[in-house]
Protein backbone atom coordinates (compact mmCIF):
# COMPACT_ATOMS: atom_id res chain seq x y z
CA UNK A 1 0.00 0.00 0.00
CA UNK A 2 2.78 2.43 0.98
CA UNK A 3 4.81 1.39 -2.06
CA UNK A 4 1.84 1.94 -4.39
CA UNK A 5 1.29 5.42 -2.91
CA UNK A 6 4.98 6.20 -3.32
CA UNK A 7 4.84 5.10 -6.95
CA UNK A 8 1.83 7.33 -7.65
CA UNK A 9 3.42 10.30 -5.87
CA UNK A 10 6.67 9.72 -7.74
CA UNK A 11 4.82 9.71 -11.09
CA UNK A 12 3.00 12.92 -10.19
CA UNK A 13 6.31 14.46 -9.15
CA UNK A 14 8.01 13.43 -12.39
CA UNK A 15 5.13 14.74 -14.48
CA UNK A 16 5.14 18.06 -12.58
CA UNK A 17 8.88 18.42 -13.04
CA UNK A 18 8.53 17.63 -16.76
CA UNK A 19 5.86 20.33 -17.13
CA UNK A 20 8.04 22.93 -15.38
CA UNK A 21 11.05 21.82 -17.44
CA UNK A 22 9.07 22.32 -20.66
CA UNK A 23 7.84 25.75 -19.54
CA UNK A 24 11.40 26.75 -18.59
CA UNK A 25 12.78 25.51 -21.93
CA UNK A 26 10.09 27.40 -23.83
CA UNK A 27 10.73 30.65 -21.93
CA UNK A 28 14.47 30.31 -22.51
CA UNK A 29 13.83 29.65 -26.21
CA UNK A 30 11.61 32.74 -26.46
CA UNK A 31 14.14 34.95 -24.67
CA UNK A 32 16.96 33.70 -26.91
CA UNK A 33 14.89 34.36 -30.04
CA UNK A 34 14.03 37.89 -28.86
CA UNK A 35 17.61 38.66 -27.77
CA UNK A 36 18.86 37.91 -31.31
CA UNK A 37 16.68 40.75 -32.66
CA UNK A 38 19.10 43.18 -31.02
CA UNK A 39 22.39 41.37 -31.74
CA UNK A 40 24.07 41.26 -35.18
CA UNK A 41 24.32 39.68 -37.67
CA UNK A 42 20.81 40.39 -38.99
CA UNK A 43 19.35 38.29 -41.79
CA UNK A 44 17.32 40.95 -43.56
CA UNK A 45 16.60 38.77 -46.62
CA UNK A 46 15.22 35.96 -44.44
CA UNK A 47 13.10 38.51 -42.54
CA UNK A 48 11.58 39.93 -45.75
CA UNK A 49 10.85 36.40 -47.04
CA UNK A 50 8.98 35.68 -43.80
CA UNK A 51 7.04 38.95 -44.01
CA UNK A 52 5.82 37.83 -47.42
CA UNK A 53 5.16 34.25 -46.38
CA UNK A 54 3.37 35.02 -43.11
CA UNK A 55 1.71 38.27 -44.15
CA UNK A 56 1.06 38.50 -47.86
CA UNK A 57 0.38 34.83 -48.54
CA UNK A 58 -2.00 34.58 -45.55
CA UNK A 59 -4.23 37.34 -46.93
CA UNK A 60 -6.62 35.06 -48.90
CA UNK A 61 -7.36 32.74 -45.96
CA UNK A 62 -7.66 35.65 -43.51
CA UNK A 63 -9.89 37.63 -45.89
CA UNK A 64 -12.26 34.75 -46.63
CA UNK A 65 -12.51 33.75 -42.96
CA UNK A 66 -13.28 37.31 -41.88
CA UNK A 67 -15.75 37.90 -44.72
CA UNK A 68 -17.89 34.85 -43.98
CA UNK A 69 -17.66 35.33 -40.21
CA UNK A 70 -18.79 38.98 -40.45
CA UNK A 71 -21.65 38.00 -42.75
CA UNK A 72 -22.82 35.16 -40.49
CA UNK A 73 -22.45 37.38 -37.42
CA UNK A 74 -24.76 40.01 -38.95
CA UNK A 75 -27.42 37.36 -39.65
CA UNK A 76 -27.12 35.93 -36.11
CA UNK A 77 -27.37 39.34 -34.42
CA UNK A 78 -30.33 40.30 -36.55
CA UNK A 79 -32.07 37.02 -35.84
CA UNK A 80 -31.24 37.07 -32.09
CA UNK A 81 -31.88 40.80 -31.72
CA UNK A 82 -35.33 40.52 -33.31
CA UNK A 83 -36.47 38.49 -30.28
CA UNK A 84 -36.38 41.67 -28.18
CA UNK A 85 -36.76 44.29 -30.93
CA UNK A 86 -33.03 45.08 -31.09
CA UNK A 87 -32.41 44.39 -34.79
CA UNK A 88 -31.03 47.90 -35.24
CA UNK A 89 -27.85 47.15 -33.26
CA UNK A 90 -26.40 44.90 -36.00
CA UNK A 91 -23.75 47.44 -37.19
CA UNK A 92 -22.53 48.15 -33.67
CA UNK A 93 -22.38 44.51 -32.55
CA UNK A 94 -20.76 43.32 -35.77
CA UNK A 95 -18.12 46.04 -35.38
CA UNK A 96 -17.39 45.38 -31.73
CA UNK A 97 -17.56 41.59 -32.17
CA UNK A 98 -15.17 41.59 -35.11
CA UNK A 99 -12.70 44.16 -33.79
CA UNK A 100 -12.51 43.11 -30.16
CA UNK A 101 -12.83 39.33 -30.44
CA UNK A 102 -13.55 37.49 -33.66
CA UNK A 103 -11.09 39.35 -35.88
CA UNK A 104 -7.97 38.77 -33.75
CA UNK A 105 -8.93 35.28 -32.57
CA UNK A 106 -9.88 33.94 -35.99
CA UNK A 107 -6.83 35.47 -37.64
CA UNK A 108 -4.69 34.05 -34.81
CA UNK A 109 -6.16 30.58 -35.29
CA UNK A 110 -5.82 30.76 -39.07
CA UNK A 111 -2.19 31.79 -38.66
CA UNK A 112 -1.69 28.88 -36.25
CA UNK A 113 -3.18 26.53 -38.85
CA UNK A 114 -1.32 27.92 -41.84
CA UNK A 115 1.92 29.39 -40.52
CA UNK A 116 2.69 27.49 -37.29
CA UNK A 117 2.22 24.14 -38.99
CA UNK A 118 4.33 25.17 -41.96
CA UNK A 119 7.16 26.56 -39.80
CA UNK A 120 7.20 23.47 -37.55
CA UNK A 121 7.19 21.04 -40.49
CA UNK A 122 9.87 22.99 -42.37
CA UNK A 123 12.26 23.32 -39.43
CA UNK A 124 11.65 19.74 -38.25
CA UNK A 125 12.42 18.47 -41.76
CA UNK A 126 15.56 20.62 -41.80
CA UNK A 127 16.55 18.96 -38.53
CA UNK A 128 15.87 15.45 -39.85
CA UNK A 129 17.89 16.10 -43.01
CA UNK A 130 20.81 17.63 -41.01
CA UNK A 131 20.26 21.10 -42.51
CA UNK A 132 20.29 22.60 -39.00
CA UNK A 133 23.67 20.96 -38.32
CA UNK A 134 24.84 22.22 -41.71
CA UNK A 135 23.87 25.77 -40.75
CA UNK A 136 25.94 25.48 -37.57
CA UNK A 137 28.98 24.14 -39.40
CA UNK A 138 28.63 27.08 -41.81
CA UNK A 139 29.10 29.45 -38.83
CA UNK A 140 25.41 30.41 -38.85
CA UNK A 141 23.38 30.34 -35.66
CA UNK A 142 20.13 28.45 -36.47
CA UNK A 143 18.20 30.44 -33.84
CA UNK A 144 19.30 33.69 -35.44
CA UNK A 145 18.79 32.53 -39.04
CA UNK A 146 15.57 30.53 -38.68
CA UNK A 147 13.71 31.55 -35.52
CA UNK A 148 14.28 35.28 -35.07
CA UNK A 149 13.21 36.39 -38.59
CA UNK A 150 10.03 34.28 -38.33
CA UNK A 151 9.08 35.45 -34.84
CA UNK A 152 9.80 39.12 -35.61
CA UNK A 153 7.97 38.99 -38.95
CA UNK A 154 4.89 37.38 -37.37
CA UNK A 155 4.94 39.87 -34.47
CA UNK A 156 4.91 42.79 -36.92
CA UNK A 157 2.71 41.49 -39.71
CA UNK A 158 -0.11 39.67 -37.89
CA UNK A 159 -1.49 42.93 -36.40
CA UNK A 160 -1.78 44.19 -39.99
CA UNK A 161 -3.61 40.99 -40.95
CA UNK A 162 -5.91 41.46 -37.96
CA UNK A 163 -6.62 45.05 -39.05
CA UNK A 164 -7.41 43.86 -42.57
CA UNK A 165 -9.51 40.99 -41.17
CA UNK A 166 -11.46 43.42 -38.98
CA UNK A 167 -12.27 45.64 -41.96
CA UNK A 168 -13.23 42.71 -44.21
CA UNK A 169 -15.36 41.18 -41.43
CA UNK A 170 -17.21 44.45 -40.94
CA UNK A 171 -17.67 44.65 -44.71
CA UNK A 172 -19.09 41.11 -44.70
CA UNK A 173 -21.67 42.23 -42.15
CA UNK A 174 -22.28 45.39 -44.18
CA UNK A 175 -23.00 43.49 -47.41
CA UNK A 176 -25.44 41.07 -45.76
CA UNK A 177 -27.14 43.81 -43.73
CA UNK A 178 -27.61 46.17 -46.67
CA UNK A 179 -28.48 43.58 -49.31
CA UNK A 180 -30.63 41.16 -47.29
CA UNK A 181 -31.70 42.83 -44.05
CA UNK A 182 -32.73 46.22 -45.41
CA UNK A 183 -30.16 48.45 -43.65
CA UNK A 184 -29.28 51.80 -45.15
CA UNK A 185 -25.62 51.68 -46.31
CA UNK A 186 -24.59 55.15 -45.14
CA UNK A 187 -26.31 54.72 -41.77
CA UNK A 188 -24.64 51.35 -41.34
CA UNK A 189 -21.18 52.81 -41.90
CA UNK A 190 -21.94 55.82 -39.71
CA UNK A 191 -23.16 53.60 -36.84
CA UNK A 192 -20.09 51.38 -37.13
CA UNK A 193 -17.68 54.33 -37.11
CA UNK A 194 -19.45 56.07 -34.24
CA UNK A 195 -19.52 53.02 -32.03
CA UNK A 196 -15.90 51.84 -32.31
CA UNK A 197 -13.42 53.43 -29.88
CA UNK A 198 -9.66 53.87 -30.00
CA UNK A 199 -9.13 51.21 -27.34
CA UNK A 200 -11.10 48.67 -29.42
CA UNK A 201 -8.64 49.09 -32.26
CA UNK A 202 -5.57 49.12 -29.98
CA UNK A 203 -6.72 45.93 -28.26
CA UNK A 204 -7.31 44.25 -31.61
CA UNK A 205 -3.86 45.09 -32.96
CA UNK A 206 -2.16 44.19 -29.64
CA UNK A 207 -3.86 40.82 -29.70
CA UNK A 208 -2.64 40.36 -33.27
CA UNK A 209 0.97 41.06 -32.27
CA UNK A 210 0.80 38.64 -29.31
CA UNK A 211 -0.92 35.92 -31.35
CA UNK A 212 1.61 36.32 -34.18
CA UNK A 213 4.48 36.00 -31.70
CA UNK A 214 2.94 32.87 -30.16
CA UNK A 215 2.17 31.26 -33.53
CA UNK A 216 5.68 31.69 -34.96
CA UNK A 217 7.41 30.87 -31.68
CA UNK A 218 5.53 27.58 -31.26
CA UNK A 219 6.31 26.55 -34.85
CA UNK A 220 10.00 27.24 -34.34
CA UNK A 221 10.16 25.66 -30.87
CA UNK A 222 8.52 22.38 -31.86
CA UNK A 223 10.44 22.29 -35.15
CA UNK A 224 13.80 22.79 -33.45
CA UNK A 225 13.00 20.22 -30.75
CA UNK A 226 11.45 17.57 -33.00
CA UNK A 227 12.49 13.95 -32.91
CA UNK A 228 14.09 12.28 -35.87
CA UNK A 229 12.10 10.64 -38.66
CA UNK A 230 8.78 11.25 -40.36
CA UNK A 231 6.90 10.55 -37.15
CA UNK A 232 8.95 13.23 -35.36
CA UNK A 233 8.05 15.79 -38.05
CA UNK A 234 4.36 14.87 -37.83
CA UNK A 235 4.38 15.04 -34.04
CA UNK A 236 6.14 18.43 -34.03
CA UNK A 237 3.64 19.84 -36.52
CA UNK A 238 0.62 18.57 -34.61
CA UNK A 239 1.89 19.69 -31.18
CA UNK A 240 2.87 23.13 -32.44
CA UNK A 241 -0.61 23.85 -33.85
CA UNK A 242 -2.42 22.48 -30.78
CA UNK A 243 -0.27 24.38 -28.27
CA UNK A 244 -0.28 27.59 -30.35
CA UNK A 245 -4.10 27.48 -30.63
CA UNK A 246 -4.58 26.90 -26.90
CA UNK A 247 -2.07 29.64 -25.99
CA UNK A 248 -3.75 32.06 -28.42
CA UNK A 249 -7.16 31.44 -26.80
CA UNK A 250 -5.73 31.67 -23.27
CA UNK A 251 -3.82 34.86 -24.01
CA UNK A 252 -6.93 36.27 -25.69
CA UNK A 253 -8.76 35.92 -22.38
CA UNK A 254 -5.91 37.56 -20.44
CA UNK A 255 -5.66 40.45 -22.90
CA UNK A 256 -9.43 40.96 -22.82
CA UNK A 257 -9.22 41.11 -19.01
CA UNK A 258 -6.39 43.59 -19.29
CA UNK A 259 -8.14 45.91 -21.75
CA UNK A 260 -11.78 45.68 -20.80
CA UNK A 261 -12.32 44.28 -17.29
CA UNK A 262 -12.60 47.73 -15.71
CA UNK B 1 45.85 19.05 -36.61
CA UNK B 2 43.21 17.31 -34.48
CA UNK B 3 44.04 15.74 -31.11
CA UNK B 4 41.48 13.78 -29.11
CA UNK B 5 42.29 12.51 -25.62
CA UNK B 6 40.28 10.04 -23.55
CA UNK B 7 36.91 11.19 -24.94
CA UNK B 8 33.78 9.88 -23.21
CA UNK B 9 30.18 10.43 -24.20
CA UNK B 10 27.01 8.70 -23.03
CA UNK B 11 23.36 9.21 -23.86
CA UNK B 12 21.41 8.14 -20.78
CA UNK B 13 22.55 4.63 -19.89
CA UNK B 14 24.12 4.05 -23.31
CA UNK B 15 27.85 4.70 -23.49
CA UNK B 16 28.81 5.62 -27.04
CA UNK B 17 32.40 6.85 -26.66
CA UNK B 18 34.37 5.19 -23.93
CA UNK B 19 37.82 6.75 -24.00
CA UNK B 20 38.67 7.61 -27.60
CA UNK B 21 42.23 8.73 -28.33
CA UNK B 22 43.18 9.92 -31.79
CA UNK B 23 45.62 12.20 -33.56
CA UNK B 24 45.24 13.48 -37.10
CA UNK B 25 48.24 15.36 -38.41
CA UNK B 26 47.80 18.48 -40.54
CA UNK B 27 47.29 17.66 -44.22
CA UNK B 28 46.55 13.98 -43.55
CA UNK B 29 43.42 12.09 -44.50
CA UNK B 30 41.99 9.94 -41.70
CA UNK B 31 39.12 7.57 -42.36
CA UNK B 32 37.05 6.31 -39.43
CA UNK B 33 35.40 2.95 -39.95
CA UNK B 34 33.25 0.79 -37.70
CA UNK B 35 29.83 -0.80 -37.49
CA UNK B 36 26.59 1.13 -37.16
CA UNK B 37 26.13 2.68 -33.73
CA UNK B 38 29.81 2.57 -32.79
CA UNK B 39 29.95 6.34 -32.30
CA UNK B 40 31.55 7.57 -35.53
CA UNK B 41 29.04 10.38 -36.08
CA UNK B 42 29.03 11.23 -32.37
CA UNK B 43 32.81 11.59 -32.49
CA UNK B 44 32.55 13.92 -35.47
CA UNK B 45 29.84 16.03 -33.81
CA UNK B 46 31.97 16.28 -30.67
CA UNK B 47 34.87 17.64 -32.71
CA UNK B 48 32.61 20.26 -34.28
CA UNK B 49 31.20 21.17 -30.87
CA UNK B 50 27.65 20.18 -31.90
CA UNK B 51 27.69 17.80 -28.90
CA UNK B 52 29.51 18.39 -25.62
CA UNK B 53 31.56 15.41 -24.39
CA UNK B 54 31.12 14.08 -20.84
CA UNK B 55 34.89 14.08 -20.31
CA UNK B 56 38.16 14.13 -22.22
CA UNK B 57 39.57 16.80 -24.47
CA UNK B 58 39.55 17.80 -28.12
CA UNK B 59 41.89 20.30 -29.72
CA UNK B 60 41.73 21.47 -33.32
CA UNK B 61 44.86 23.42 -34.20
CA UNK B 62 45.19 24.00 -30.44
CA UNK B 63 41.64 25.35 -30.05
CA UNK B 64 38.89 23.76 -27.93
CA UNK B 65 35.59 23.31 -29.87
CA UNK B 66 33.71 25.10 -27.08
CA UNK B 67 35.81 28.22 -27.48
CA UNK B 68 33.98 31.52 -27.04
CA UNK B 69 34.78 32.44 -30.64
CA UNK B 70 32.75 29.66 -32.23
CA UNK B 71 32.46 31.37 -35.61
CA UNK B 72 36.23 31.58 -36.04
CA UNK B 73 36.52 27.94 -34.91
CA UNK B 74 33.87 26.72 -37.36
CA UNK B 75 35.41 28.79 -40.16
CA UNK B 76 38.25 26.22 -40.17
CA UNK B 77 35.83 23.47 -41.27
CA UNK B 78 34.03 22.35 -44.36
CA UNK B 79 31.66 19.42 -44.15
CA UNK B 80 29.96 17.09 -46.58
CA UNK B 81 26.87 15.63 -44.91
CA UNK B 82 25.57 12.13 -45.53
CA UNK B 83 22.38 13.27 -47.25
CA UNK B 84 23.90 16.44 -48.67
CA UNK B 85 21.94 18.65 -46.22
CA UNK B 86 21.42 21.24 -48.94
CA UNK B 87 19.01 24.07 -48.13
CA UNK B 88 15.88 23.34 -50.19
CA UNK B 89 14.73 26.95 -50.27
CA UNK B 90 17.95 28.32 -51.76
CA UNK B 91 19.29 27.93 -55.32
CA UNK B 92 22.41 25.82 -55.73
CA UNK B 93 24.79 28.79 -56.06
CA UNK B 94 23.58 30.20 -52.73
CA UNK B 95 23.98 26.76 -51.13
CA UNK B 96 27.55 26.50 -52.38
CA UNK B 97 28.54 30.04 -51.41
CA UNK B 98 26.42 30.16 -48.22
CA UNK B 99 29.37 30.88 -45.95
CA UNK B 100 30.73 33.51 -48.33
CA UNK B 101 27.43 35.39 -48.15
CA UNK B 102 27.53 35.68 -44.34
CA UNK B 103 29.70 37.38 -41.77
CA UNK B 104 32.09 40.29 -41.73
CA UNK B 105 33.86 39.42 -44.98
CA UNK B 106 30.70 38.76 -46.92
CA UNK B 107 31.00 38.88 -50.70
CA UNK B 108 28.61 40.50 -53.14
CA UNK B 109 26.07 38.25 -54.86
CA UNK B 110 27.93 38.40 -58.19
CA UNK B 111 31.28 37.48 -56.59
CA UNK B 112 29.67 34.64 -54.62
CA UNK B 113 27.90 33.38 -57.76
CA UNK B 114 31.20 33.37 -59.65
CA UNK B 115 32.95 31.36 -56.90
CA UNK B 116 29.99 28.96 -56.71
CA UNK B 117 30.18 28.30 -60.46
CA UNK B 118 33.94 27.74 -60.22
CA UNK B 119 33.53 25.25 -57.33
CA UNK B 120 30.69 23.50 -59.15
CA UNK B 121 32.94 23.14 -62.18
CA UNK B 122 35.65 21.71 -59.88
CA UNK B 123 33.29 18.92 -58.80
CA UNK B 124 32.22 18.24 -62.39
CA UNK B 125 28.94 20.14 -62.58
CA UNK B 126 27.93 22.51 -65.37
CA UNK B 127 27.41 26.23 -64.62
CA UNK B 128 23.66 25.94 -65.43
CA UNK B 129 23.26 23.86 -62.26
CA UNK B 130 24.04 26.99 -60.21
CA UNK B 131 20.57 28.42 -60.76
CA UNK B 132 18.66 25.20 -60.11
CA UNK B 133 17.25 24.10 -56.74
CA UNK B 134 18.39 21.02 -54.74
CA UNK B 135 15.09 19.20 -55.40
CA UNK B 136 15.82 19.26 -59.14
CA UNK B 137 19.10 17.32 -58.80
CA UNK B 138 19.87 13.59 -58.58
CA UNK B 139 21.45 12.10 -55.43
CA UNK B 140 24.90 12.03 -57.04
CA UNK B 141 24.64 15.65 -58.15
CA UNK B 142 23.50 16.68 -54.66
CA UNK B 143 26.60 15.00 -53.21
CA UNK B 144 28.77 16.95 -55.63
CA UNK B 145 27.03 20.18 -54.65
CA UNK B 146 27.58 19.27 -50.98
CA UNK B 147 31.25 18.73 -51.81
CA UNK B 148 31.41 22.08 -53.62
CA UNK B 149 29.88 23.76 -50.54
CA UNK B 150 32.37 22.02 -48.25
CA UNK B 151 35.32 23.42 -50.21
CA UNK B 152 33.83 26.83 -51.18
CA UNK B 153 35.54 28.78 -48.40
CA UNK B 154 38.77 26.75 -48.77
CA UNK B 155 38.75 25.39 -45.22
CA UNK B 156 41.78 23.92 -43.45
CA UNK B 157 39.82 20.84 -42.34
CA UNK B 158 37.15 18.92 -44.26
CA UNK B 159 34.80 16.30 -42.80
CA UNK B 160 33.06 13.77 -45.00
CA UNK B 161 30.15 11.89 -43.42
CA UNK B 162 29.37 8.73 -45.40
CA UNK B 163 30.20 10.40 -48.72
CA UNK B 164 29.14 7.48 -50.93
CA UNK B 165 26.05 6.22 -49.10
CA UNK B 166 23.12 5.76 -51.48
CA UNK B 167 25.19 6.14 -54.65
CA UNK B 168 25.79 3.56 -57.38
CA UNK B 169 29.33 2.08 -57.57
CA UNK B 170 30.40 4.25 -60.51
CA UNK B 171 29.20 7.48 -58.87
CA UNK B 172 30.82 6.32 -55.60
CA UNK B 173 34.10 5.94 -57.46
CA UNK B 174 33.74 9.41 -58.96
CA UNK B 175 33.05 10.98 -55.54
CA UNK B 176 35.94 9.09 -53.91
CA UNK B 177 38.29 10.26 -56.64
CA UNK B 178 37.07 13.85 -56.31
CA UNK B 179 37.53 13.83 -52.55
CA UNK B 180 41.07 12.51 -52.85
CA UNK B 181 42.01 15.01 -55.55
CA UNK B 182 40.53 17.96 -53.69
CA UNK B 183 42.10 17.06 -50.35
CA UNK B 184 45.53 16.68 -51.94
CA UNK B 185 45.12 19.83 -54.04
CA UNK B 186 44.02 21.96 -51.08
CA UNK B 187 46.44 20.38 -48.61
CA UNK B 188 43.52 20.11 -46.19
CA UNK B 189 43.25 17.84 -43.17
CA UNK B 190 40.44 15.39 -43.88
CA UNK B 191 38.34 13.14 -41.69
CA UNK B 192 35.93 10.73 -43.33
CA UNK B 193 33.35 8.43 -41.82
CA UNK B 194 32.38 5.51 -44.00
CA UNK B 195 31.35 1.87 -44.20
CA UNK B 196 32.44 1.67 -47.81
CA UNK B 197 35.81 -0.09 -48.06
CA UNK B 198 36.40 1.19 -51.59
CA UNK B 199 36.14 4.73 -50.14
CA UNK B 200 38.60 3.81 -47.40
CA UNK B 201 41.19 2.61 -49.89
CA UNK B 202 40.64 5.60 -52.19
CA UNK B 203 40.59 8.39 -49.61
CA UNK B 204 42.64 7.35 -46.58
CA UNK B 205 46.21 7.98 -45.56
CA UNK B 206 45.37 6.50 -42.17
CA UNK B 207 42.50 4.44 -40.84
CA UNK B 208 40.98 4.16 -37.37
CA UNK B 209 38.42 1.53 -36.47
CA UNK B 210 35.93 2.35 -33.74
CA UNK B 211 34.42 -0.52 -31.79
CA UNK B 212 32.51 -0.42 -28.51
CA UNK B 213 33.40 3.22 -27.95
CA UNK B 214 37.18 2.95 -28.34
CA UNK B 215 39.67 2.99 -31.19
CA UNK B 216 40.11 -0.74 -31.80
CA UNK B 217 42.83 -0.33 -34.40
CA UNK B 218 44.61 2.55 -36.08
CA UNK B 219 47.34 2.63 -38.67
CA UNK B 220 48.26 3.38 -42.24
CA UNK B 221 45.83 2.29 -44.93
CA UNK B 222 48.50 0.05 -46.45
CA UNK B 223 48.84 -1.87 -43.17
CA UNK B 224 45.13 -2.55 -42.88
CA UNK B 225 45.11 -5.90 -44.70
CA UNK B 226 47.90 -7.35 -42.58
CA UNK B 227 46.99 -5.84 -39.23
CA UNK B 228 46.47 -9.14 -37.44
CA UNK B 229 43.57 -7.54 -35.59
CA UNK B 230 40.60 -9.95 -35.69
CA UNK B 231 38.04 -7.12 -35.37
CA UNK B 232 39.49 -5.18 -38.29
CA UNK B 233 39.90 -8.35 -40.37
CA UNK B 234 36.27 -9.29 -39.84
CA UNK B 235 35.10 -5.77 -40.72
CA UNK B 236 37.17 -5.15 -43.84
CA UNK B 237 36.50 -8.62 -45.22
CA UNK B 238 32.76 -8.35 -44.42
CA UNK B 239 32.75 -11.69 -42.60
CA UNK B 240 29.60 -12.48 -40.61
CA UNK B 241 31.59 -14.62 -38.13
CA UNK B 242 34.21 -13.20 -35.81
CA UNK B 243 34.60 -11.22 -32.60
CA UNK B 244 32.11 -8.53 -33.73
CA UNK B 245 28.64 -9.82 -32.99
CA UNK B 246 26.13 -9.27 -35.77
CA UNK B 247 22.52 -9.06 -34.66
CA UNK B 248 20.47 -11.24 -36.97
Amino acid sequence: MIQATQRILSRIGRATLAVFQSIGALILFALTAVSHIFRPPFYFGAFVRQLLNIGYFSLPVVGLTALFTGAALALQIYSGGSRFNAEAVVPQIVAIGMVRELGPVLVGLMIAARVTSSIAAEIATMKVTEQIDALTTLSTNPMKYLTTPRVLAAFLVVPLLVGIGDIIGIMGGFFVSTSRLGFNPSNYIQNTADFLTFIDIVSSLTKGAVFGFIAALMGCYYGMNSNRGAQGVGEATKSSVVVASVLILASNYLLTEMFFSS
Amino acid sequence: MITIKDLHKSFGPKTVLNGVNMHIAAGHSMVIIGGSGTGKSVLLKNILGLITPDSGSIEVNGIDPNTRNRDAFLDMFGMLFQGGALFDSLPIWQNVSFRLLQGKHKLSNSEAHEIAVEKLRRVGLRPEVADQYPGELSGGMQKRVGLARAIAAEPEIIFFDEPTTGLDPIMSGVINELIREIVVEMGATAMTITHDMSSVRAIADEVAMLHEGVVQWTGKVGDMDNSGDPYLDQFINARPDGPIEAIR
